[in-house]
C-alpha cells in the first residue's frame, strides 16, 4: 500500500507540475521534477495522505486518469529526456520496493525462529492459565520438530536442544494428552520425526481383525458370507464360532509359537482366549475329526476374565483344552516341573503399545508401574521356562510377548531369562517386525536380543507388539547362591569390567557351575554362560574384551 | 472334579438320548485321540462344580493335578445341574449333539435372528424338517447353510406340524448360540 501510494503520488506530483505546464517540456521543470521527486518521497507520505483522506476513491480515480493521461500526454508530448526521467524514476521505484520486500521478508524470515525462541517463563504460565490453545501448540510443536530434525542449521543460538525437547514435552502431553513420564519415554526411544508419526498412529485406531477358525469354517466361505453382513460382532457366524475378531498384532506370539499336534501346551494368561484358540486351531484340534491334538492348558489368574476365556474356547469349538485359575507363578508346582512342551506368556504390561484402543493408558503410567509390571513379568517368565521340559522331542520353546513398547518390560526381561536359566533366544519366525534393542541408553543387552521382534503402530500398521522366543537348553537352574550375588548393589559395575572380571571369577570359585551369572541389571552383557556347565574362566576374560 | 454317580449319569443320559437317540453310543464310546498318549482312551463324563464335562481320559488324568478351586472348564461343557437337581443341556453342548442328531429342522434365512434372540420356532420359519419327529423330542435346530443354532424340543410330531398355521410353535426353544453373547455370564 505504501509502495502504491507512493507511486501515485509520485505519478501525479509528475503529473501536476505537467499539467500545470502542459506542454512544456524543459529540462529545468524536469530536473526540478527530478528533485521534487526525490523530496516527494520523503514527503510523500503526508502529501500522499492528503487526497487520500479528502478524496479517498476519487482521489484514486483522478490520479489514474491523470496518470493515464500523463501518459499519452508524455507520449504525445515525449521528450527523450522525460522519458528517460520516467523511466528512471520507475526504476528507483521498483529498485526501492524490491528492497523493501526482501527487508520485509527478511524481517519475516527472522522472525519465525525468534518466535521459536522458546517462549519464556512468564508466557508459559500465561499459557498454561489459558485453555490450551491447540493450533498455537500445533504450530510450536510442529516448529521444533523441525528444528530437532535439522538442529545444526535451524537451531536459535543460545537454545540448547535439551530445552527444545523440553519444551516439546510439554507441548505433546498438553496437545495429545500424555502424561509426562510416557512422553518422556517415548522422546528417547524414538527420533524426533519417528515419534511424530508415532504418536499420529497411536491417535487412530487400528484396523480390526478377523481369525478364521479353521477348525470350523475355511476362509473363502468365510469371506463369501461376512462381506455383505453388518455388524460384524453379531452374525450368526460369530456366535457359530467361525471367526474371532483379534487384533493383527495377537496372531503373531501364535505363529512364533508354532505349536505342533500332540503336544502339551499352556498359556499362561489366556483370557480372553484370542491365542488359545488359535493354538488350539493350529494344532488341529478339530471337534469332530479323529486326530490328535495334544493338551492345551489355559491358566488365568482373574476370575471375570474367566467366563470370556471359557465362553471362547466353547464356542469356537476346542474340546482339548484345561482351563484353571491360578497365578501363573504357582504353575510350576500345579502341573509339574519340566512338563510341557511349549509354553506362551502373553505378559501382562503397561499397554503402552495399545494406546490406539486404550487412551487411559497415556496418562496413568509411571516409572513405579512399569517397574511393577516387569516384576511380576520376571517372575512369570521364570515360572514359563520352569514349566518347560527341555528334554521333549518337538518342543521346549517359550514365547514371550507383551503388548508394550517399554524397554523394562521387553529387553530387560528377556535378558533377566537368560541370565537365570539356562535358554537362549532363537529367531521368532516372524518376517518383518524391527529387531529388538541391544543397547539402550546406560543398558547392555544380551546380542542374541536382536532375535526378539519389536512392531510398532506406525511402521506396521498393528498395535505395539514385542516378541520373544526363547529355546530351554536344559533343566538345570543355576544355584540359589547366584541369586544372593545378584543382589549386590549395581554401582560396582558401573566401575567398569575389571570389577566384572572379578565378580564372575569369584561367583565361578564359589559355585564351579556355569551359573556365572554376571550379577547386575542388564548394565553389561553377560558374555555367554549359556553352554553347559564347563568352567569358564578363560574365556570369559577374552570374551570380556570382545564385549 | 469326580465322576458321575448313579442318577446323574442316567439323568445326562436320557437329556442326551432325545437328541441323540441311540447315536448315544457313539458318544460315549467314542474313542478319543486327544492328548499326547497314543493309545486313544475314551471319553468321560466328569462333574465339576455342578457342570458336566465330556472329557477324554487323558485329559483327565493331566488334570487331576489341579485343584477343586482352580479347575473352571475342561474340555467340553454339556450342561448343568440345577440346584434342584435336575439335568439341562446347555449351549456349549451343541457341537456334540448336532453331529449326532437324530432329529434336525432347518430355518429359514429370516427366521434365523429370531431364534438366535432365544425365540421359540415359528412353523412359518421352517425350511425343512425330518421325519418322525415325536412330540417332545428332542431337536437340533439349523440354518440353511448347515450351521447349527440350538436346540430345543418338539411342540409337535412332525405330521401334525404339518397341519398348523404358521405362527404356531413347532419347537420350543431351549438354547442356542445366541446366548455366548447375550448370556455370556450364565454359561
Amino acid at each position: 500500500m505504501a509502495a502504491k501510494r507512493k507511486k501515485n503520488s509520485r505519478t501525479k506530483k509528475v503529473e501536476l507540475p505537467e499539467d500545470s505546464d502542459n506542454s512544456s517540456d524543459s529540462k529545468l521543470q524536469n530536473d526540478n521534477l527530478i528533485e521534487q521527486e526525490i523530496d516527494d518521497e520523503e514527503m510523500s507520505d503526508s502529501d500522499g495522505d492528503n487526497p487520500f483522506t479528502d478524496d479517498f476513491l476519487q482521489g484514486d480515480e483522478d490520479e489514474e486518469e491523470k496518470g493515464s493521461d500523463s501518459g499519452d500526454e508524455s507520449d504525445s508530448d515525449s521528450d527523450d529526456e522525460d522519458l528517460e526521467v520516467k523511466s528512471r524514476a520507475i526504476d528507483e521505484e521498483r529498485e526501492r520496493e524490491e528492497e523493501e520486500a526482501n527487508a520485509e521478508l527478511q524481517l519475516n524470515i527472522k522472525e519465525e525462529p525468534d518466535e521459536f525462541q522458546l517462549p519464556t517463563q512468564k508466557e508459559l504460565e500465561e499459557e498454561g492459565q489459558r485453555p490450551p490453545d491447540l493450533p498455537n501448540l500445533q504450530k510450536r510443536i510442529k516448529e521444533i520438530v523441525r528444528i530437532l530434525s535439522n538442529f545444526k542449521d535451524l537451531k536459535h543460538d543460545g537454545t540448547k536442544r535439551k530445552d527444545y525437547v523440553d519444551q516439546l514435552k510439554i507441548d505433546l502431553s498438553s496437545y495429545y494428552g500424555y502424561n509426562e513420564f510416557l512422553i518422556g519415554v517415548l522422546v528417547e526411544m524414538f527420533p524426533v520425526v519417528e515419534l511424530m508419526e508415532l504418536i499420529e498412529a497411536f491417535e487412530k485406531p487400528r484396523p480390526i481383525c478377523l481369525r478364521t477358525n479353521t477348525l470350523k469354517t475355511r476362509r473363502r466361505a468365510l469371506a463369501d458370507v461376512l462381506i455383505n453382513r453388518v455388524p460384524i460382532g453379531a452374525t450368526p457366524e460369530y456366535m457359530a464360532g467361525h471367526y474371532m475378531l483379534q487384533s493383527a498384532s495377537s496372531i503373531l506370539p501364535v505363529m512364533a509359537l508354532a505349536p505342533q499336534e500332540k503336544e502339551k501346551i499352556v498359556d499362561m494368561a489366556a483370557a480372553p482366549g484370542g491365542k488359545t484358540t488359535y493354538i488350539a486351531a493350529l494344532m488341529n484340534n478339530a471337534a469332530t475329526e479323529q486326530l490328535s491334538p495334544g493338551i492345551i492348558y489355559a491358566n488365568e489368574m482373574k476370575e471375570p476374565r474367566l467366563k470370556s476365556l471359557t465362553a471362547n474356547l466353547h464356542r469356537m469349538g476346542v474340546t482339548n483344552s484345561i482351563v484353571c485359575k491360578y497365578d501363573g507363578r504357582e504353575l510350576p508346582k500345579v502341573l509339574g516341573v519340566n512338563s510341557v512342551d511349549r509354553v506362551l506368556l502373553d505378559a501382562p504390561c503397561s499397554g503402552t503399545g495399545v494406546i490406539s484402543k486404550d487412551e487411559s493408558v497415556k496418562a496413568s503410567k509411571s516409572t513405579e508401574e512399569i517397574f511393577k509390571c516387569a516384576d511380576l513379568q520376571k517372575q512369570l517368565i521364570l515360572a514359563a521356562i520352569d514349566v518347560v521340559d527341555a528334554t521333549s522331542k518337538t518342543g521346549g520353546y517359550i514365547v514371550y510377548s507383551t503388548c508394550s513398547m517399554m524397554i523394562p518390560e521387553n529387553e530387560a526381561v528377556i535378558d533377566y531369562a537368560l541370565r537365570k536359566r539356562d535358554v537362549k533366544l532363537v529367531p521368532c519366525g516372524l518376517d518383518f517386525g524391527q529387531p529388538g534393542f541391544i543397547r539402550y541408553r546406560e543398558h547392555r543387552f544380551h546380542p542374541s536380543l536382536e532375535k526378539t521382534r519389536r512392531f510398532y503402530p506406525h511402521v506396521h500398521n498393528m498395535d505395539g507388539f514385542f516378541v520373544a522366543k526363547l529355546k530351554k537348553m536344559s533343566n538345570t537352574k543355576p544355584k540359589k547362591d547366584t541369586d544372593a550375588k545378584i543382589q549386590k548393589p549395581n554401582s560396582i559395575n558401573k566401575a567398569g569390567e575389571e570389577s566384572q572380571q572379578d565378580d564372575g571369577d569369584q561367583n565361578k570359585k564359589e559355585n564351579g557351575k556355569k551359573g556365572g551369572v554376571v550379577p547386575e541389571n542388564g548394565k553389561k552383557r553377560s558374555p555367554s554362560n549359556h553352554n553347559s556347565g564347563k568352567k569358564r574362566k578363560f574365556p570369559a576374560k577374552k570374551e570380556i574384551p570382545k564385549a | 472334579m469326580r465322576p458321575l454317580d448313579e442318577n446323574e449319569t442316567t439323568q445326562v443320559f436320557e437329556k442326551l438320548y432325545k437328541f441323540v437317540g441311540n447315536n448315544l453310543k457313539n458318544i460315549v464310546e467314542n474313542p478319543a485321540h486327544e492328548g499326547p498318549d497314543s493309545n486313544p482312551g475314551r471319553y468321560c463324563f466328569r462333574l465339576q462344580k455342578n457342570k458336566v464335562y465330556y472329557v477324554s481320559e487323558s485329559l483327565v488324568k493331566r488334570a487331576t493335578n489341579i485343584g477343586r478351586d482352580n479347575l473352571v472348564s475342561l474340555g467340553t461343557c454339556v450342561g448343568k445341574f440345577t440346584k434342584g437337581g435336575k439335568f439341562h443341556l446347555t449351549v456349549q453342548a451343541l457341537l456334540l449333539l448336532a453331529s449326532n442328531a437324530k432329529h434336525k429342522i432347518w430355518l429359514k434365512p429370516t427366521s434365523e435372528m429370531s431364534f438366535l434372540y432365544g425365540n421359540h420356532v415359528l412353523k412359518g420359519g421352517v425350511e425343512k424338517i425330518t421325519e418322525n419327529i415325536v412330540a417332545n423330542d428332542g431337536v437340533v435346530v439349523f440354518s440353511m447353510s448347515d450351521v447349527p443354532l440350538g436346540f430345543g424340543i418338539a411342540a409337535h410330531s412332525t405330521q401334525e406340524s404339518r397341519k398348523l398355521d404358521p405362527n404356531a410353535n413347532v419347537v420350543l426353544h431351549q438354547a442356542d448360540i445366541g446366548e455366548y453373547l447375550r448370556m455370556e455370564d450364565e454359561l
